[in-house]
């Protein structure tokens, strides 16, 4: 098992193409200790500092692994549980800020509509915008075969007993999704509203989806998915005339959650809300975009200066 | 289940504390767990048993600090104590709040051998 992935004791498969060749088919990369191969992304250590409190006996010596109460010591580590992950997070941030790629990560329970979004959304982008998608399931390759369907590069990420993304499986998976400046990276998380709340991926923004067949109070029972979400998407709205739930109801829970997401009701089917969605993407890809673009003419601003005072 | 992951991570933490720090048992844990971290302390007190057996820290004890939760209030635009999610504001009543403090869940110390 991978030491940072941490999701139980099955094996985490990735299958999609390959780091190597960009070859069809489903090559199935076994993510056992031992079986790592490709270029393997280097491992980050959380900021942590930690200092002894001796209890230790002056004449002890050094190294003494002696058990005893005499040999106990406290040590102090002010770290966060998730340090691993969240320095996984931040390689995989500096990679796609690197690249030019702006990231999504979707989040929501089973069956709200997240593949179904993609592929009405890769339809929209096909030929304008260049796209990658990498699915999260505990089985199965359904979901990238569906994005392959319709042309786009998918990987699928099988977490096996699972329950989320984390950054370390991703980083793996970008290694296999190489995109355009410009491209944006679709991250489809294991559908679950409580677990992948906790997993920053290196995300650019944060996408939570409710079907609106689910009712209107699951962000108050479920608000950590809610919470952190920069765009919450109601989906399914096209059936909204055949259901019970107050659909003003649902987005004052969700504004309870999180006051400052912005809701978007749509219906992937029917088409109705997509246009507002696919503009809440346009505008984010390119507020992004311009972001990296001032950050890389800052440096070379720098880089130009450095040389003109060297120069003088 | 995600406080599985967490022993996991956490036990890889202890793991990179022991090489720093020299030791070789780790006999008891302390977490700072804050009310908000979206931690269940059972589960995680189960998933540490369970991960941590056969490792460094088999059998150690874990204790978990509970660190109180804020919350920023939208409605009067100030930091409150907040106890649960859903509690309305103490300070003007409203219901829009977003936690801003007891969001962490750290490892705070260890007593190592």
């Amino acid at each position: 098992m991978c030491v940072a992935c941490g999701c139980g004791s099955d094996a985490v498969t990735l299958s999609g193409p390959d780091a190597a060749q960009t070859g069809e088919g489903a090559h199935t990369h076994s993510h056992d200790a031992g079986a790592h191969s490709g270029p393997h992304h280097g491992h980050a250590h959380g900021h942590s500092h930690a200092h002894d409190h001796g209890h230790d006996d002056a004449a002890q010596p050094q190294h003494s692994h002696a058990p005893g109460l005499d040999a106990r010591r406290m040590v102090e580590i002010e770290q966060n549980i998730l340090a691993k992950n969240d320095g996984f997070a931040a390689q995989n941030r500096a990679r796609l800020a690197a690249d030019g790629i702006f990231a999504l990560n979707l989040l929501a329970g089973p069956g709200a509509g997240k593949t179904t979004l993609l592929v009405e959304t890769l339809k929209a982008l096909s030929g304008r915008v260049a796209a990658a998608v990498i699915e999260g399931d505990q089985q199965t390759a359904n979901d990238a075969e569906r994005i392959r369907a319709v042309g786009f590069p998918a990987v699928q990420i099988n977490t096996g007993k699972g329950c989320h993304l984390d950054a370390h499986m991703v980083g793996h998976a970008l290694e296999r999704l190489p995109l355009p400046a410009g491209g944006i990276l679709f991250i489809e998380n294991v559908g679950n509203l409580v677990c992948p709340a906790a997993f920053d991926l290196g995300e650019d923004k944060r996408i939570t989806l409710l079907s609106v067949t689910e009712g209107e109070d699951k962000p108050l029972k479920y608000p950590d998915i809610f919470q952190d979400a920069d765009l919450v998407l109601l989906t399914k709205a096209d059936l909204l005339p055949h259901l019970d739930v107050d659909f003003d109801t649902i987005v004052g829970n969700v504004g309870r959650i999180n006051p400052t997401a912005r809701v978007i009701a749509l219906s992937s089917r029917s088409g109705v809300g997509f246009g507002k969605w696919l503009a809440w993407l346009e505008d984010a890809r390119r507020t992004r975009l311009e972001q990296l673009a001032r950050v890389a003419e800052e440096r070379a601003q720098a880089l130009r200066g450095a040389f003109h005072t060297a120069a003088e | 289940m995600h406080e599985m992951a967490l022993c996991e991570s956490l036990r890889a933490a202890l793991e990179d504390a022991a090489q720093a720090q020299n030791f070789s048992r780790v006999t008891r844990v302390r977490l700072a767990i804050g009310a908000f971290a979206g931690v269940e302390s059972e589960a995680l007190r189960f998933g540490f048993d369970v991960v941590m057996r056969g490792s460094l820290a088999e059998g150690a004890e874990l204790v978990m600090l509970e660190e109180s939760g804020t919350a920023w209030c939208f409605s009067c635009g100030t930091t409150v104590p907040l106890a649960g999610r859903l509690d309305p504001c103490p300070a003007c009543g409203g219901e829009r709040l977003v936690p801003n403090g007891g969001t962490e869940m750290k490892i705070k110390d260890l007593e190592v051998v």
